[in-house]
């Protein structure tokens, strides 16, 4: 990760991604995910064996959905794998691995990989099936559970604007995961609505400042 | 469950908000509150993908597909809104800054326990925001019919469902009455509708005190 942020086309940026690989996909359900990166990674990739880390595994043949159908995915690490009824399907036949995680935990778990946390307690979970083999310890007398943090070799992300440097400023609940995920992977690929010439944006309106994004894409 | 009973528990849970209130409403039948909450409710919607200040569904022409609540429907924001991240969000859920939390529930236990995301052999791999709301949030409110679709009763003395959460409950609002948990105790506080006593205790699976302090007054 550096300053520089090259804008290219997505098959080209989704050329990182290798077999193996962990891959944080942003979006909540579809809203503000980066469909254009996940069609690329679809079609012009054929990494496989992925760990994706997601709210959620798309819809049935949407997004994520159509990563499923090509048995790309190995592992889901996800809070909701309900909404992608074929995900939950590939689960109980074991043709997935599914990690199931209280979606606040989740998202503290992505923050916490990107701002080198090395874990952290929470209450919640705690007691649930959710955190069974975790360590847990009483902190003002609450139940607490260790959680780990989450880091990928990948991010995709959307963004509504870029400005050319690699500044992201996103629209309404397109937010979400977004970014929390693009602080958190080795090489960070940002898929944008509109990429502006720099100076465009106000600062005070950066949500995702440039240093954490290597790769700009125009969405269309 | 017929939609005038949801719409009854949903009107007897939105009683319980109060003006200034950061409310956030889970799926099923606490999404029929906002529908039923007075123009002047001053209520303030909470929704953990990121937004404080829901406003109502959207017309026809003002649709956003940028816009939705964690049920993934559409909807809008009011004047005085405010966006942030997920990170944020549960923040808030955790850090105890959302005072209420009206969500659904398979099962609830005399002792306040939540069991409310997962059925042994069913086909849902999902628990969202469950867990983060009903440990962070203020005061809980489950809203459910008193049994199932197979008429077990859902108020119980121990979970046999997945829990969501130990102790977690406040309130819970059936269609036929409310109870209250106090001092680790399960207090039946109001009866709604034309229901008794002895129809709460056909439909409860748990030991509770009678302590009627509230009325029909609003009924």
């Amino acid at each position: 990760m550096t300053a520089t942020t090259t804008t290219t086309s997505a098959e080209e940026a989704i050329s990182v991604v290798r077999s193996g690989d962990t891959v944080m996909v942003g979006g909540f359900g579809l809203v503000g995910a980066p469909l254009a990166l996940i069609d690329a990674l679809v079609e012009a990739s054929d990494a496989t064996g992925l760990t994706i880390v997601s709210n959620n595994i798309g819809e049935p043949g949407r997004g994520l959905g159509k990563l499923l159908r090509q048995g790309r995915i190995r592992r889901g690490i996800s809070s909701y794998f309900t909404s992608n009824p074929e995900a939950v399907a590939a689960v109980n036949a074991g043709t997935i691995e599914a990690t199931l995680v209280p979606q606040g935990t989740f998202a503290e778990a992505i923050r916490a990989g990107g701002a080198g946390i090395g874990g952290f307690y929470t209450p919640v979970g705690a007691g649930t099936e959710l955190a069974a083999g975790k360590e847990e310890r009483l902190i003002d007398g609450v139940a607490h559970v260790l959680e780990a943090p989450i880091r990928a070799d990948v991010a995709l992300v959307y963004a509504a604007r870029a400005d050319m440097l690699g500044n992201l400023w996103y629209r309404r609940t397109a937010r979400n995961f977004n970014p929390l995920m693009a602080t958190a992977a080795r090489v960070t690929i940002a898929e944008a609505g509109e990429i502006v010439p720099v100076g465009e944006l106000e600062p005070e309106d950066v949500v995702t400042p440039h240093l954490y994004v290597d790769t700009l894409v125009a969405s269309a | 469950m017929s939609d005038d009973v949801k719409t009854r528990i949903a009107a007897r849970a939105a009683e319980e908000l109060r003006p200034g209130e950061v409310v956030n409403l889970g799926i099923g039948i606490p999404n029929l509150i906002p529908a039923l909450l007075a123009g002047g409710s001053g209520v303030v919607l909470h929704t953990e993908n990121g937004l404080l200040g829901v406003g109502p569904p959207p017309a026809g022409d003002e649709l956003d597909p940028d816009l939705i609540d964690a049920a993934k429907r559409p909807i809008t924001a009011l004047p005085g809104a405010a966006y942030f991240d997920s990170a944020a969000s549960f923040a808030m859920i955790r850090g105890g800054h959302i005072d209420v939390a009206v969500l659904g529930a398979l099962e609830v236990s005399a002792a306040g326990d939540i069991a409310n995301w997962a059925v042994p052999g069913k086909d849902v791999l999902g628990v969202g925001g469950a867990m983060d709301l009903v440990v962070g949030a203020k005061r809980v409110i489950v809203t459910m019919t008193a049994t199932s679709s197979s008429g077990a009763p859902k108020v119980v003395a121990t979970c046999g469902y997945p829990l969501t959460a130990s102790g977690a409950a406040d309130v819970i609002v059936t269609e036929l009455s409310v109870f209250r948990l106090v001092d680790g105790e399960l207090r039946l506080t109001e009866l709604l509708g034309d229901a008794t006593v002895e129809d709460v205790e056909e439909a409860t699976a748990a030991p509770f005190v009678v302590s009627l302090v509230e009325s029909h007054a609003h009924r």
